[in-house]
């Protein structure tokens, strides 16, 4: 062992030496913690996006005059409970969510075990987020677009599935991850209800050991190594939706390409076309 | 030759603002109708209506004899049969080319992938588009888009073709491209209605004029009439502005 010079040094000495020590004490059971995080938070973040899609598309469901009367009403009435739960959920702190929903649920004769009250509140505090995120989208689609698939013939549905949705997804990716993210972090509250993620890991260890610093050192490395990996994942994925930007030129009968193919690349001042054999 | 379209006392209001007051036209099996007049005067939202783009105010719109402003009538139906090309051109930006070709067939139509992919073909290579199938919207010049949107419009094989102002947002050196499509699909006895500020096209490839001026039909007739012995003085003087340029 290296001998320390100075007292900072040698705090410094101990200080690593302790972080080797949790972690080799605790290392699974970080290992294990960030994995529930991690699970929790992917889950919570698909099935919030699911029913923010879900929310967000009935949200912008047009109705015209031309409509019979108990459809409107009907549309209006799920309108007005989807805004409801989203100004319910968004208004509130997950923390007291989990709560509300993990103990409140015994006295409405739902028991639930922490897992699914954890996932559910993720979820749902999602979907609240992702609804807006997705009326945005929607809605920022040039009306052109839904106006090109009406004047074909597409039904509202058709549209939206088509033409609507598979823009706004696209559109929306940076956000979705930020929930991802977000999530990640969050799920830290759910700790409140005993779920054992990353950072009950961490009250546990500190509780355990005193190492209230070295264990917050740990938990930052993992925290910030999950976020900064899933950015860089969701980046991909929005480039691998943009699709290429060059295509090839077929010729017309596609059997025969006697005459090869054109390369377009994109280039910022214009056009430039290469031949390549 | 059978009327497929009679618009019969068509009227569209925005609120308080008439745009369109007791339109009256009817539209031939094999007509080219180009509508023209000042940007404003509701030409655009006459087009609009006759696809339904806009539900209009009060009025019939009857096609084939049967009237589809009716609240029971299926709008989408009637929409597969009325083919439209925009100024903006909307194609969808999600798809390539032949995507945009094909998706109105398989999921309209219900043809089958093969079969609409072909048909896709047949008009893209009909416009001049068949070797850029695999582009996509944004890699297109606006010539090249309004082109594909005409093939589109086109894969559904309508009956009747709306253009509204379809060269209006090209370029001045693009426009004869476009031109050149809609001069072949007259020539070919497509019955189609042309919003139009292309006086040329308007007089030496349509069948019919329709002058229109602040939401009203001031006159109408072949071209000859028209722009060689315009009797409504409005006319006179729209064309006299466009003619001296």
């Amino acid at each position: 062992m290296i001998l320390p010079e100075r007292a900072s040094d040698c705090e410094t000495v101990k200080f690593i030496n302790e972080v080797i020590r949790i972690l080799e004490i605790y290392g699974t059971s970080y290992l294990r913690g960030a994995g529930y995080t991690l699970v929790f938070a992917l889950l919570g973040t698909i099935a919030g996006c699911l029913i923010g899609f879900a929310v967000g598309i009935v949200q912008t469901i047009p109705t015209s005059e031309r409509d019979p009367k108990i459809k409107r009403y009907i549309v209006g009435f799920v309108k007005t409970i989807l805004r409801a739960y989203v100004e319910v959920f968004r208004g509130t702190p997950m923390i007291v969510q989990a709560v509300f929903i993990y103990y409140g649920g015994r006295y409405l004769g739902v028991t639930m075990d922490v897992y699914t009250a954890s996932f559910f509140v993720v979820s749902i505090n999602t979907g609240a987020y992702m609804a807006e995120t997705v009326r945005g989208g929607i809605l920022s689609i040039d009306p052109g677009q839904t106006e090109g698939c009406m004047a074909i013939g597409m039904t509202h549905f058709q549209t939206m599935l088509y033409v609507i949705f598979p823009q706004t997804l696209r559109n929306i990716i940076p956000q979705i991850g930020n929930n991802f993210i977000i999530n990640i972090k969050d799920t830290s509250v759910l700790s409140i209800i005993s779920f054992p993620d990353l950072f009950y890991v961490h009250k546990s260890v500190a509780g355990n050991m005193y190492t209230y610093f070295e264990s917050a050192t740990v938990v930052m490395a993992i925290y910030l190594t999950m976020t900064l990996i899933s950015a860089k994942l969701l980046r991909l994925w929005e480039s691998k939706l943009d699709g290429p930007d060059t295509f090839d030129l077929a010729t017309t009968d596609t059997l025969a390409h006697t005459s090869g193919l054109y390369r377009f690349t994109h280039k910022r001042r214009g056009w430039t076309n290469e031949r390549h054999t | 030759m059978s009327a497929i379209l009679e618009i019969r006392h068509l009227s569209k209001a925005f609120g308080t603002n008439k745009v369109l007051k007791d339109i009256d036209f009817t539209v031939r099996s094999g007509d080219v109708t180009s509508i023209i007049g000042a940007s404003g005067s509701g030409k655009s939202t006459l087009l609009r209506c006759i696809n339904f783009l806009e539900t209009p105010t009060s009025g019939e719109i009857l096609f084939h004899g049967e009237d589809i402003t009716g609240k029971n009538v299926n709008a989408s139906a009637y929409r597969a049969k009325v083919g439209m090309v925009f100024q903006s051109f909307n194609l969808f930006n999600n798809m390539n080319v032949l995507g945009n070709c094909v998706i109105g067939q398989t999921k309209v139509l219900k043809k089958s992938p093969e079969e609409a992919r072909e048909n896709a073909l047949k008009y893209l290579d009909k416009v001049g588009m068949a070797p850029y199938i695999n582009a996509k919207p944004r890699q297109l010049s606006g010539g090249q888009k309004q082109r594909v949107a005409i093939a589109r419009a086109l894969a559904m094989e309508p009956e009747v073709l709306l253009f509204d102002e379809p060269t209006s947002s090209l370029d001045p050196e693009l426009v004869g491209e476009v031109l050149d499509v809609m001069k072949t699909l007259a020539s070919e006895g497509m019955t189609m209605i042309v919003v139009t500020h292309e006086m040329d096209f308007a007089r030496d490839i349509s069948s019919h004029v329709v002058f229109m001026e602040d939401g009203v039909i001031c006159e109408e007739g072949s071209p000859a009439d028209i722009f060689g012995n315009p009797k409504n003085a409005r006319t006179k003087e729209f064309l006299a502005r466009f003619m001296s340029r």
